[in-house]
């Protein structure tokens, strides 16, 4: 990717590698011995990194969840996917294009992979609705598991949204019944199913299609009830605190794990998947691939009551 | 007439003061001012649009469950505070003042009762607490009464009233959508009826889990239903809503909703509708 967009927080790390840069390149053009100095800058650069990607406030990674490079589904299925046959529609209305959806080989597993997904450029963005579905988009995705299950392919599934389109349309067509029959009948699907936060998880939008037998999140991905945008305008009366209501929600990969909602937090490159797609990748494709297989090990019977067990227990209250 | 206008919150301190004499109220859909007396006698329906009042758990009760009657399960539970939620105030306040308000230890009553003779499971949410939200205590409530229904072979009629999941304990409350749905789908296998009764406002979290999973899905009258709140469409798409958009009406013409039944008729539709249903 040409583009060097980055965030506010990442202009010390941007503007140091550019020095770097330009100083081979002078050293190079005068033909100067500067390799001393290029190193220690180097070791400079890596200080700054740690120092920086090690103290980012909550945030900071929300930002790097909607970084303008940050992998997409697509570029998922692109790096770890063979034979990708995507399947439109949802046979009643139409084909959402806010989420892709088909048969995948993930080297020789084949399987049944549905992502939300977000557009790169102006055009393209409008063209996914920003990664937001509407009710055809989620009818579509029970589609695609409906025929996992008949077929007896895993399902892989990408979470990616900002949440579920609120419009008229969308309200017309039975939003809140597309979301609610999804979760219900995910706990009838009789295939593996495994999840990974790959971006944005926000509320209903995302459960939606976000019911798993293992669930996984990105390091700088985050899961919340709902944005921190949201939650900020109906508690704090203003959006401009979405920082505050971040901190408060507890919307990271760390947050859910210690609160006990998903199962393991993926590493990403040292200054997120934004700079490093294909390490990424092929870090998501192991996990994939190891969660799978030992899915598959389960008996059906056990599959299926872990699921509903895993989610009968969440909550957290005091019974006198 | 400056009184009149915070007619829900007044609604709520009548109801505590047992209605004073010679006090009228304002329908707030029609602005018709009725005694209040005579409200009461109506059920909370107003007289000339038919607009339903929001009443009490209890009031429902009294209404729907024979005797009015509910053996009541599950009191001890309490919220914690996951979180440690603050926004304007912490969120343990904020649950001492909606204990206060509605003297309901949570925001659902659930237990068994009977509805003409027919052994139910049954649950109700209340509004007047933090907005009938969805947290950790809300869930599990519902999700014992489905699992009662499950092992004692009882149909389930929850009434519902909510604006969503309880954001002050984040994502675990959106997991309660997941833990609830899950075992409807249990409840499904077993061919246990569910009757999921909506009234005024049931939206976002509630509405996109059990609420619009019933078999039948009855609503009263003029309720809000939906997915996002009026006011978020209303921002993202930067135009005003059309009338009547999100209502009970609204969503029976687009095919969500099995039957608009008035607040008097809600105990002989649930009857009518059990005995096709759960025929022993
Ligand atoms: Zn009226």
């Amino acid at each position: 990717m040409s583009e060097r967009t980055h965030l506010e927080f990442e202009k010390p790390i941007v503007e140091l590698e550019k020095k770097i840069s330009d100083m081979r390149d002078f050293s190079i053009g005068e033909n100067l011995e500067l390799s001393s100095e290029i190193a220690s800058l180097e070791k400079k650069l890596e200080k700054l990194r740690q120092g920086i990607y090690s103290s980012l406030s909550r945030w900071q990674k929300v930002q790097i969840s909607r970084h303008p490079r940050r992998p997409y589904s697509l570029d998922y299925i692109r790096l770890i996917t063979s034979d990708f046959i995507e399947l439109h529609g949802d046979r009643y209305f139409s084909d959402d294009a806010a989420m892709v959806g088909g048969f995948a080989m993930i080297e020789d597993q084949p399987v049944m992979i549905v992502g939300q997904q977000k557009g790169r450029d102006t055009k393209d963005k409008l063209f996914r609705n920003f990664g937001m579905m509407h009710p055809e988009g989620y009818r579509r995705a029970l589609r695609l598991f409906y025929a996992a299950d008949k077929f007896s392919l895993p399902i892989v599934i990408f979470i990616d949204t900002p949440g579920a389109y609120p419009g008229i349309g969308a309200e017309e067509r039975g939003q809140a019944e597309a979301i609610a029959r999804n979760i219900r009948e995910m706990f009838t699907l009789k295939v593996p199913i495994v999840v990974v936060i790959i971006g944005e998880g926000a509320s209903g939008g995302a459960l939606g299609i976000g019911i798993g037998d293992v669930v996984m999140i990105l390091e700088y991905s985050w899961y919340s009830v709902i944005s921190p945008e949201g939650c900020a305008a109906i508690l704090w009366r203003d959006a401009a605190k979405a920082p505050e209501a971040a901190e408060a929600l507890k919307v990271t990969s760390s947050d859910l794990m210690d609160l006990k909602v998903v199962d393991k937090v993926i590493k990403e490159p040292a200054t997120g998947a934004h700079n490093n797609h294909e390490i990424m990748a092929q870090k998501v494709k192991e996990e994939i691939l190891n969660s799978i297989k030992s899915l598959k090990e389960k008996p059906l019977d056990q599959l299926l009551s872990d699921r509903l067990a895993k989610y009968r227990k969440i909550g957290d209250f005091d019974e006198k | 007439m400056e009184w009149f206008r915070k007619s829900k919150s007044r609604i709520e301190s009548i109801e505590k003061k047992n209605i004073p004499e010679g006090l009228w109220t304002k329908c707030e859909s029609c602005g018709e001012i009725v005694y209040s007396k005579k409200m009461e006698e109506l059920l909370w329906v107003c007289p000339s649009c038919q607009f339903h009042f929001r009443i009490s758990s209890h009031k429902y009760i009294g209404l729907l469950l024979d005797g009015g009657k509910l053996e009541e399960y599950d009191v001890g539970l309490a919220s914690r505070d996951p979180l440690k939620f603050k926004d304007s105030k912490k969120y343990p306040d904020r649950i001492k003042t909606a204990q206060q308000k509605t003297g309901l230890p949570e925001g659902v009553i659930s237990g068994l009762g009977t509805v003409e003779g027919i052994d139910i499971s049954f649950a109700i949410m209340n509004f007047a607490f933090i907005g009938g939200s969805m947290g950790s205590v809300v869930g599990e409530k519902i999700a014992r009464a489905i699992e009662r229904a499950i092992e004692l072979k009882r149909p389930l009629v929850i009434v519902s009233c909510s604006g969503g999941a309880r954001m002050q304990e984040g994502i675990l409350s959106l997991m309660q959508m997941a833990k609830t749905s899950a075992l409807l789908a249990r409840l499904a296998e077993k061919r246990i009826p569910y009757i999921s009764i909506l009234t005024n406002p049931t939206t976002a979290g509630v509405m996109a889990s059990y609420a619009s999973l019933g078999d039948v899905i009855i609503a009263e009258p003029k309720a809000l239903l939906g997915f996002a709140g009026p006011r978020v469409i209303r921002q993202t798409i930067g135009q005003d809503l059309p009338e009547g958009f999100q209502s009970t009406e609204f969503f029976m013409e687009k095919g969500f909703v099995d039957s608009i039944v008035h607040r008097k008729d809600l105990r002989s539709t649930v009857t009518r509708l059990l005995n096709f249903m759960w025929r022993r």
